[in-house]
């Protein structure tokens, strides 16, 4: 059987975790409680998967660390509050969690705490960060401030749409993929192996070159639609370990459709997995409109961070000195995905016993 | 393993296949009329002279033939390096406009990519699972890692260059001068391409450092590692077996990175007007110039395919187990 068409997947398996020995009935009822929870210290013994690191190293976020693998299901009752525990006493999870907090509280209330409207001429134009204008004024006298705050919502979205569809397309491929095996698999490997080589943000410049209105929505929609293969590729490798393992076999016996053995047996089993990727997939998401949207090809409609790069270049803010128009939006984003990364290793350690410090 | 490089080879083609059928597929999908968006240049008066250029330039785009019919033209186009007339370089054709600017954009890209690899790798290496290191690499990574290409070249163009004037900002050498063979020429294009390489480098650099120290942690806790420990091995052997071993994932990753690195090349080259394929492409698109549009597109594919070939002739060199098995033996 050949893994893949892709990097020879076996000779490179990495990352691995200790799967929360689901027995048949657990696994299948998912809410009976296992008696033994040994947690942290279980010995790795037969329920040790390998799975590859090297199918999660396309994160668009490159090198984005992974190493929990079909770990530790998310939704066993008091497994969850092990979970709790610890992400409550890692530090590197909290901090990612409180900056992000603080900055979708401030997305969400932008509109109400911006001092001006991010359009409206207000000001003296150029002028440096003051009271009155907290990151100074645009080559128009627009309030950077103001814009920033409007920014950031567009930027969040643009990220969650992203995930989102990223993760919808990437996980039906990869679960089917990983499921079924045989000539499907090999179909689907073959077309994710083709797309992976089309660089997204060039596919993206080609088909806003043609449309003149765009909004939000097209742009995250057309992110995630881009950037699913590396998504597929993980969920792919992972569903492949645990298809062959006996709770799986048993709820086949049982007569359960494939679909619902996907949902209801293999993908509570990386849920925690699925979540790390969920989170890769919004930073990345995120990372790239920045890209797009400084090149002028954005939403038309509103503001955002990348968009302000975008205006800020065009009306040479470099050579007029007006640095506060540039370094802020890029700050703010930069903070957001370094946030999203570092709770991202923080979770990793929470939800896989082996890297915790502790 | 000729059944490997038969697999890579079909993917290669497929996909090269796929590309040029998008790059072909996509203005005929999209909204809009190509040349009704062209007449809408001239801004014409008149509904006659609309009528006959409008029929002069469908022919000229050879849009009056049926869709099969374009579909074998376009191919018959990207075999022969025919890709029209460049509408932002009137009137050079497109392949000339492109090879101009490919050079360029290699000299960024090949040292960006290959330098920050190497490097990164080794400094990720050394920073596993040392304390020291460890702390102060790591979140300098994060925030690299975190950083979107264009405002890392924004900030660095205005620190060092618009700012202190440590480097010239702004095309590929000095304004005035002329491409000749004399040193101060080759000293003006070193200036001008060191801030974009930086930019692009700095970028991937955290990325595979990061890779790096998660890799080599798991592999120094791998019961080969353990088992070396216990008979007696020095760290520094331990730390080289498990090194070459994380190299492999890493190697992979590095084929699926490569269209965000290119995507990150592109934002760069624009904030400096750096003259390679970015430039161009972004040029391309305000002038809503489609020829080149779709010959760059397809140069990118292109690249890129061959870019993974490379790496996988690489890792079959890095990999014992697969070059062995090439030679016959078993692994």
């Amino acid at each position: 059987m050949s893994l893949t068409a892709g990097q020879p997947e076996d000779k490179s398996a990495r990352a691995s975790t200790v799967v929360g020995e689901p027995t048949g009935t657990e696994a299948e009822t998912n809410q009976a409680v296992p008696e033994d929870i040994g947690a942290p210290e279980r010995t790795p013994a037969v329920s040790e998967v390998s799975l590859t690191l090297a199918s999660t190293k396309g994160s668009p976020v490159m090198g984005a660390p992974i190493s929990v693998a079909a770990g530790a299901p998310l939704i066993l009752g008091r497994r969850r509050w092990e979970f709790l525990y610890f992400a409550l006493r890692n530090k590197k999870f909290m901090f990612g969690l409180t900056v992000e907090v603080v900055l979708v509280v401030l997305a969400l209330l932008g509109p109400f705490i911006a001092p001006y409207n991010p359009n409206a001429f207000v000001g003296v134009p150029n002028q440096h960060p003051s009271l009155q204008h907290l990151m100074g004024t645009t080559y128009f006298g627009q309030d950077v401030f103001s814009q920033l705050l409007f920014g950031l919502r567009d930027s969040y979205l643009v990220g969650f749409l992203g995930a989102l569809f990223a993760s919808l397309v990437g996980m039906t491929v990869g679960f089917t993929a990983g499921y079924r095996g045989g000539l499907l698999d090999e179909v689907l490997q073959l077309f994710t192996n083709i797309i992976v080589m089309i660089p997204s943000l060039v596919l993206l410049i080609v088909i806003a070159s043609y449309l003149k209105t765009r909004g939000v929505l097209f742009e995250g929609v057309f992110i995630g639609l881009t950037t699913w293969p590396w998504v597929a590729r993980a969920v792919r490798a992972q569903t492949f370990t645990l298809r062959e393992r006996d709770f799986v076999d048993l709820a086949r016996l049982s007569g359960k459709r494939g679909s619902s053995i996907i949902l209801k047996e293999i993908a509570p089993n990386m849920a925690s997995y699925l979540f790390l990727v969920l989170i890769l997939l919004f930073g990345s998401s995120i990372l790239l409109a920045a890209n797009f949207d400084f090149l002028g090809l954005g939403p038309t409609n509103t503001i955002s961070l990348g968009t302000m790069m975008n205006q800020s270049m065009l009306w040479s803010a470099l050579e007029l000195h007006v640095w506060w128009w540039f370094i802020p939006p890029g700050v703010v984003i930069t903070v957001l995905v370094a946030a999203l990364l570092v709770a991202n290793v923080g979770l990793d350690e929470v939800f896989n016993p082996k890297l915790r410090q502790t | 393993m000729t059944r490997y490089f038969t697999r890579k080879l079909l993917t290669y083609i497929l996909a090269f296949f796929v590309g040029t059928t998008v790059d072909w597929g996509i203005p005929r999908l999209m909204p809009g009329n190509p040349v009704e968006i062209y007449l809408s240049k001239f801004s014409l008066e008149s509904n006659g002279a609309w009528q006959s250029l409008n029929k002069v330039f469908t022919k000229a785009f050879g849009l009056n033939v049926p869709v099969w019919r374009q579909y074998l033209n376009f191919w018959d186009g990207v075999i022969h390096g025919n890709f029209g007339v460049s509408y932002y370089d009137f009137p050079e054709p497109v392949t000339h406009v492109i090879r101009a600017a490919i050079p360029y954009t290699l000299a960024l890209l090949v040292p960006a990519i290959v330098l920050s690899y190497v490097l990164g790798n080794r400094f990720g290496a050394l920073a596993a699972r040392r304390k020291a290191l460890d702390d102060t690499v790591l979140p300098v990574g994060y925030v690299f890692q975190a950083m979107p290409y264009a405002w890392l070249a924004l900030a660095m163009a205005y620190y060092l260059g618009a700012s202190e004037h440590w480097f010239p900002i702004g095309g590929g050498y000095a304004e005035g001068m002329l491409p000749n063979a004399s040193w101060s020429f080759v000293w003006s294009l070193v200036q001008h391409w060191f801030l974009p390489f930086l930019t692009v480098f700095l970028v991937s650099f955290g990325g595979w450092a990061i890779g790096m120290r998660n890799l080599v942690i798991y592999e120094l806790e791998t019961d080969y590692a353990r088992y070396l420990r216990s008979l007696g091995a020095s760290q520094r052997l331990v730390r080289k077996y498990a090194y070459r071993n994380a190299v492999l994932p890493q190697l992979s990753g590095l084929a699926l990175a490569l269209g965000v690195v290119i995507g990150g090349n592109i934002v760069t080259e624009v904030v400096f007007n750096y003259p390679g394929l970015g430039s161009l492409i972004y040029h391309a698109v305000i002038d809503e110039d489609y020829f080149l549009l779709q010959g760059i597109f397809l140069f990118i594919i292109f690249g890129v395919l061959i870019a993974n070939f490379i790496i996988d002739i690489v890792y079959v060199l890095v990999d014992p187990r697969v070059r062995l098995s090439m030679q016959g033996a078993r692994a």
